[in-house]
């Protein structure tokens, strides 16, 4: 029987350049996975790979050499583990993050939480081409937000609350918008300059501000053969609702408008922005 | 110095030190002092600035004022909060 490679790779089985030899690709959702999940990968690449795995650059691990005939088992021996064969191919790929604010000191969001919502929502849907998604908690954009066909950004919906306040200044000296000025003790905020990256309210020894999780979304960000950067197409978004409905209306968009085996940066192009701005607007707004 | 409404219980000097031992330092003669004892810090502008007094108060710690003085270093005063 012919090998169905097409089923082989969907399911994560990357064809390597030796005969009936494959690359298996891991889901991994957020860069996250539990010491279980290692072992368990550590168990799989001794016995049927060669004894050595790949990081991949987007977060996820692939387990070289494993031979054909013992696809099967591999499947069911890492899902003992609790891992999951990934994704190639024309869907949504692995979602990225970086650490964001449950661990890290600059974080923004809770970015781990938004890939696995992502994740439930869409991953291994089939679209046109491949669809990536990536979150990064905050401006430092360690995970590289614009380089995803949708991408997160973390930022701060902020105010100043007087009461806390000691007047040490630091949120105007942190500010590198130059938005926040500080005149007889009152902190005020221009917030036609303010990019709401949440460096007066992180660097606040004293809690001064009344802070809420909030994002910037780029749209058509793409980094192989050819290299675009996502682009910003609306206002800051201010709770997870409008968020996902905002994620749900570019994935329908890229679904109804793109031709087979195009990326969402040249259906936007070929479209017009102005289409696509249309529809996420009207998410954005409900 | 103008009076502060307060009185510096110790005083601790991070500018000869950087990241993350200019925390540890602070840290550490916060140790010394009893709960509502009053630790003054001598830091540098830039990271130091940005991310001690903001990780003393993660600790749990009081941050009373933080004055700049002329040479780009300032003054952070924290009272001692728990034992």
């Amino acid at each position: 029987m012919a090998t169905d490679y097409a089923t082989l790779k969907k399911g994560g089985f990357m064809r390597q350049k030796q005969k009936d030899n494959f690359s298996l690709r891991l889901a991994v959702v957020g860069g996250t996975l539990t010491a279980e999940n290692l072992k368990k990968i550590a168990e799989v690449a001794e016995k049927y790979g060669d004894g050595h795995v790949h990081l991949t650059s987007r977060q996820g691990v692939e387990i070289p050499f494993i031979k054909l005939n013992d696809i099967d088992e591999v499947k069911d021996s890492l899902a003992e583990g609790g891992c999951k064969p990934g994704v190639c191919g024309p869907r949504v790929r692995t979602v990225t993050a970086c650490q964001g604010s449950e661990i890290c000191p600059s974080g923004n969001i809770n970015t781990y939480d938004i890939a696995l919502k992502l994740n439930d929502r869409y991953f291994g849907r089939e679209l046109p081409h491949k669809f990536k998604f990536g979150v990064t908690g905050c401006q430092n954009n360690c995970l590289k937000a614009e380089e995803n066909d949708v991408g997160i950004k973390g930022a701060i919906k902020m105010k100043w609350e007087a009461g806390n306040c000691i007047n040490c200044g630091l949120c105007a000296k942190v500010c590198r918008e130059g938005a926040i000025t500080i005149e007889d003790g009152q902190v005020n905020v221009d917030f036609d300059k303010c990019n709401y990256c949440g460096r007066c309210v992180k660097s606040c020894p004293t809690d001064a501000w009344e802070q809420q999780p909030a994002y910037w979304v780029s749209f058509g960000g793409t980094f192989g053969n050819s290299i675009s950067k996502g682009t910003e197409l609306l206002p800051l978004i201010t709770d997870e609702d409008q968020l996902f409905r905002v994620t749900d209306a570019a994935i329908n968009f890229f679904e109804e408008n793109a031709k087979q085996g195009e990326r969402f940066k040249f259906t936007i192009d070929r479209v017009g922005v102005e289409r696509l701005k249309e529809v996420l607007e009207a998410a954005y707004k409900g | 110095m103008a009076d502060l409404g307060f009185t510096v219980d110790d005083k601790v000097d991070i500018t000869d030190v950087v990241c993350p031992v200019t925390f540890v330092k602070t840290k550490v003669a916060l140790e010394e002092l009893d709960d509502g004892q009053i630790l003054q810090v001598h830091l540098n502008g830039g990271e130091p600035v940005q991310n001690v007094p903001r990780s003393v108060k993660d600790e749990g710690h009081k941050i009373l004022k933080l004055i700049e003085n002329d040479d780009e270093t300032y003054e952070l005063f924290v009272q001692k909060v728990g034992d």
